[in-house]
């Protein structure tokens, strides 16, 4: 397995199923399952789950590391003078996400993720003040180097906070 | 779920995906994505740090709960092709209804392609999630 890829587990597809409230036992029931289409699928938007496998996810608190979450402190990660909101995370947001599906993920797949930069843009807004928008495209093949699931994502960083 | 020999464009259907938004489902998701940035589950940070009045939903639960009533409607492995927009945020405590709109209807010897506009709104009608979906039944 190159440390980049993500196998599709049962176990994880149940549980991202409880997460999104999805009761749907195709998501769990292997008998069930079996007799509809062959076995155990994964909800529409599990692939995003595979930031669990990304070895350099900044959304997830690293061993040994400091984590911006609260501890002692509100943040784990003291910010320096200079420094810009936008190095914080804390003003990227989501703006955007599409997929385009090939094939079911099922479990025993592993997939391994190509990743594209797209486009990058700025808007201007009276809520958040300028937005800078940046997209990236993900293809996902499975074992045998067949597309499965294609995703495009946009992420913006506001210079506001944004409340609704 | 969908009757694919009595629907037209224009029907609309719809399911509340989640009725008042717990912290603890957030935390599930942050649990099982892998995403925890602490602006899901982190009062404290999220309040003192990034300056929002409380913690608020991966767009990705709020798309990830829109996807379950979109399977709901047109079954198992039916979708071709699924996209939004997050529009505004989603806090602990909302409720979410999801609204699919029926905009096109490709007919094919041994299926039939349809397409669908989606809207996810609060219980302030405000849309939180904004898109369209395509589904091959």
């Amino acid at each position: 397995m190159s440390k980049k890829s993500m196998p599709i587990e049962k176990g994880h597809i149940m549980m991202f199923a409880r997460a999104i409230g999805d009761e749907n036992p195709i998501y769990y029931d292997e008998e069930y399952a079996q007799d509809r289409l062959g076995g155990i699928i994964a909800p529409p938007t599990f692939i995003q789950s595979a930031a669990q496998f990304n070895p350099d996810n900044p959304l997830r608190p690293k061993i040994g590391e400091p984590w911006f979450g609260s501890g002692k402190t509100p943040t784990g990660i003291e910010k320096k003078e200079n420094e810009s909101k936008d190095s914080a995370s804390t003003n990227m947001l989501h703006a955007e996400q599409h997929f385009e599906y090939h094939q079911p993920l099922k479990p025993g797949d592993v997939l391994t993720p190509e990743v594209t930069e797209g486009e990058k843009w700025e808007k201007e807004s009276k809520r958040a003040g300028l937005l800078k928008f940046s997209e990236s495209i993900t293809k996902y093949f499975n074992q045998d180097n067949e597309l499965v699931i294609t995703a495009r994502s946009v992420g913006v960083v506001t210079e506001k906070v944004v409340e609704n | 779920m969908i009757d694919v020999n009595n629907m037209k464009v224009g029907d609309t259907f719809e399911e509340v995906i989640v009725d008042n938004l717990t912290r603890t489902q957030i935390v599930q998701y942050a649990g099982v994505s892998g995403d925890y940035n602490p602006l899901h589950t982190d009062e404290i940070f999220t309040t003192q740090v990034a300056g929002y009045p409380t913690v608020f939903a991966h767009g990705m639960l709020t798309m990830g709960m829109t996807g379950k009533m979109l399977t709901n409607l047109v079954g198992d492995d039916k979708l071709k092709n699924f996209g939004v927009r997050f529009t505004s945020q989603v806090w602990p405590g909302d409720t979410l209804k999801t609204k699919a709109k029926i905009i096109s209807i490709e007919k094919n010897t041994d299926n039939v392609l349809v397409n669908f506009e989606l809207v996810t709104e609060n219980q302030n009608n405000i849309p939180v999630v904004t898109g369209t979906a395509t589904a091959l039944i």
